[in-house]
């Protein structure tokens, strides 16, 4: 096949080329066109092989060893670790685990109820002028540092923040009433720091639509319900799949909004990898849970592909 | 319902054509986009069945006049009828009326069989019967068995044809066609005309059918209508309205015409040079400002060194300017004695007749061939410069251009 698009010795003969340049050129040429795209790729295969394939072996590498902080730890090829942290460490790391999982499907929800209809809103109701304005209001909050804004939340939503203190001052909420420390309170936060990346991808995909499509919708009957479900919402399923990819992957692991927002019955399984490796350095259950959350979060995006991601998600409704 | 066709009856500009139950009446309507007038108080009537098509040129308001039926557009002023039912207020979904857009607008995500039977899911129509509907359309249009595919998988042509099918299948009083063959090459526009037209009469459906092309028009529509700056200059059967033109502009849109200003000293039409000029119809007084059109082709040229003697009455001897050679036949560009260049075409019958450039020739015509121009009504100086603003704009942004005013 290559050959062929190439041009063949024959042709080569027929323009009175000597074999000699006719090899090079062949060459060269052959060289140029196969080889841009690697060079291409180049860097991000050493970027990808550097500061991911090797970090992620040789987690997996910690989580087999066995010893402890004094003596140091060494690789003795010790799977059971794995079967170890979730049914004889004493520690219900299986409940954290799953409870992030639900804090993120949460979070993620949340995202959609709030993101779709202000990407909607952007893409179809305002002017060209403000469309950037209102998008770069959107990824506002990336300039403020992360750690930073959700612990300004903490402050905000504190017993002795604003929020509270106008909600009983108004008798809306009782002495007892807390908002921190709570499930909301996380997954509230989750939601407040990964709306961009539910908004922008959204965005991106409804900006896309034809508004010719929706007008023939109309034409065709479908009242303002049915234009949404049947046209609009359809056009958006790519950036709906990127935005909760972002959305609930980043939520998953996140020990950050836990910590700071949550309280003891919010602890997550972010929250757990972090304190076995830098409080107690139990190195080796550290990478193992975040060998197994990296393989849990990997399952549930594959499910979650071959069901939404296919092309032909109309045939299987 | 009785009462409102009566009504529009009178109303109607074109009333000759007497429509009892017209399929469309569109009444005194005007729309403004801000401050410009984009339809300046139009009157239409469609009869049942009929292929009306809308003509002008970019920014005339033919395409804002096919929105407000479809229901996209709300008129400032003016109502409009669907079957003697007031539509005017009611949105697209809840108006018995289909639209075949100009750029297809067919849904990507959906196959061909779920675009064409988008309409009847809506509707509720039980799962057999639209089946049977989209298959038994599909075939009208010339794409059976390919319900599976995907728009994008499809040529211009054939989405277009998608197109049509999925607005046919509703069975609508009205079908809508806003330029559907602007996109298409010339080859298969013009089977697709033909093809339209069959589709048309086999359906039977009223087309209303909006377009920049002339020659699409008068081989399609039985009836059409002449838009410039907004309002309709002229509507007409094709020939009467090529043959017999209201205004000036409308002449001028639909082919060539030689336009003569004559002299009326005396009660008698003389042509510039004061040979004299007889029109059928006219008794030597013309309104103010009118003047007299011919087309080219209704022009005889005969070589001067065989004509004999020039009539006193409809004869012209010039000389040949250019001559240009088109097979079947020739286009001639004739200086007139009064310095003004008349155009005829000649059918090349004999190679002997024709006439070289520089060469005499004799120009003689019926009087029944020529016909007065009304002048163009002045445009409202706000449409005027809306139309302007867009004919500048037409090179670079002619999407926009159309999709917003046309």
């Amino acid at each position: 096949m290559t050959t062929m698009t190439v041009g063949t010795p024959v042709d080569k003969k027929r323009l009175g080329q000597t074999p000699l340049e006719r090899q090079e050129g062949r060459f060269r040429r052959s060289l140029k066109r196969h080889s841009t795209p690697y060079l291409l790729g180049l860097v991000g295969i050493v970027w990808l092989l550097l500061l991911f394939v090797i970090p992620l072996i040789s987690g997996l590498a910690v989580s087999l060893m066995t010893g402890n902080p004094e003596q140091g730890y060494t690789l003795t090829w010790n799977w059971s670790v794995y079967y170890d942290v979730f049914f004889n460490s004493g520690v219900s790391y299986g409940l954290f685990l799953w409870r992030a999982l639900w804090y993120a499907a949460a979070a993620t929800l949340v995202t959609i109820i709030i993101g779709f209809p202000m990407a909607y809103f952007i893409a179809f109701r305002v002017s060209q002028r403000w469309k950037n304005a209102l998008l770069l209001l959107v990824a506002l909050s990336f300039f403020v540092s992360f750690v930073i804004r959700t612990d300004m939340w903490a402050f905000v939503l504190s017993d002795q923040g604003p929020v509270l203190t106008v909600l009983r001052d108004l008798h809306l909420a009782g002495k007892d009433f807390h908002i921190l420390g709570t499930s909301a309170a996380v997954i509230g936060g989750m939601a407040y720091n990964d709306l961009a990346f539910m908004v922008l991808p959204l965005y991106v995909a409804l900006e896309r639509i034809d508004p010719r499509l929706i007008e023939a919708s109309a034409d065709l009957y479908g009242n303002k319900t049915r234009t949404f479900t049947r046209v609009v919402l359809p056009l958006t399923r790519s950036g709906l799949f990127a935005g909760i990819l972002l959305v609930f992957i980043d939520s998953a692991g996140d020990p950050v909004n836990a910590s700071l927002l949550g309280g003891t019955h919010t602890y997550v399984i972010g929250q757990a990898i972090q304190d076995a490796y830098l409080t107690n350095q139990q190195y080796n259950v550290a990478a193992a849970l975040s060998t197994v959350l990296m393989i849990v979060l990997g399952i549930i995006l594959f499910v979650y592909a071959r069901i939404a991601g296919t092309d032909n998600i109309e045939d299987l409704v | 319902m009785t009462t409102l066709a009566s009504e529009g009856a009178t109303a109607l500009p074109d009333a000759a054509t007497g429509i009892a139950h017209p399929a469309i009446a569109i009444h005194n309507v005007t729309k403004r986009f801000g401050d410009s007038i984009a339809v300046d108080d139009i009157d239409l009537q469609l009869a049942q069945g009929e292929f009306f098509a809308l003509l002008g040129p970019s920014g005339c308001g033919k395409t804002t006049t096919l929105r407000m039926v479809g229901g996209f557009e709300l008129p400032s002023l003016g109502n409009i009828y669907l079957d003697g039912r007031d539509v005017t207020m009611l949105p697209p979904y809840k108006r018995d009326v289909n639209t075949v857009f100009q750029s297809y607008a067919l849904f990507p995500h959906l196959t061909v069989f779920d675009n064409v039977a988008f309409g009847l899911k809506r509707r509720k129509v039980p799962t057999g019967e639209i089946r049977e509907k989209v298959e038994r359309h599909l075939e009208m249009v010339g794409l059976a068995g390919y319900g599976k595919r995907r728009p994008l998988q499809l040529s211009g042509g054939q989405q277009q044809r998608v197109a049509l099918a999925r607005a046919l299948v509703n069975e609508p009083k009205v079908l809508l066609l806003d330029e559907p063959m602007g996109a298409l090459d010339a080859k298969i526009r013009k089977s697709m005309q033909l093809e339209l037209k069959r589709i048309q009469r086999e359906v039977g459906i009223t087309f209303l059918y909006v377009t920049h092309d002339q020659n699409e028009a008068m081989s399609m529509a039985d009836r059409l209508a002449v838009m410039n700056f907004g309002r309709t200059e002229d509507i007409g059967t094709p020939d009467r309205v090529y043959d017999r033109p209201a205004t000036r502009f409308v002449a001028e849109f639909l082919g060539t015409c030689n336009v003569i200003a004559p002299e009326t000293n005396g009660g008698v039409l003389r042509l510039p040079n004061g040979t004299g000029l007889e029109v059928d119809g006219v008794d030597g007084r013309l309104p103010e400002g009118a003047s007299i059109g011919i087309r080219p082709e209704k022009l005889v040229v005969t070589r001067a060194d065989v004509a004999g003697p020039v009539a006193t009455t409809n004869a012209v001897r010039g000389t040949v300017v250019t001559a240009t050679y088109l097979g079947a036949s020739t286009e001639y560009d004739v200086r007139a004695p009064w310095g003004g260049i008349l155009k005829a075409f000649a059918q090349n019958l004999a190679d002997s007749s024709r006439a070289r450039p520089g060469e005499d020739v004799v120009l003689t015509w019926d009087a029944a061939h020529a016909f007065v121009l009304a002048p163009s009504p002045e445009p409202t100086p706000l449409s005027a410069e809306k139309a302007e603003e867009q004919a500048a704009g037409v090179g670079g942004t002619s999407a926009q251009a159309s999709g917003a005013g046309s």
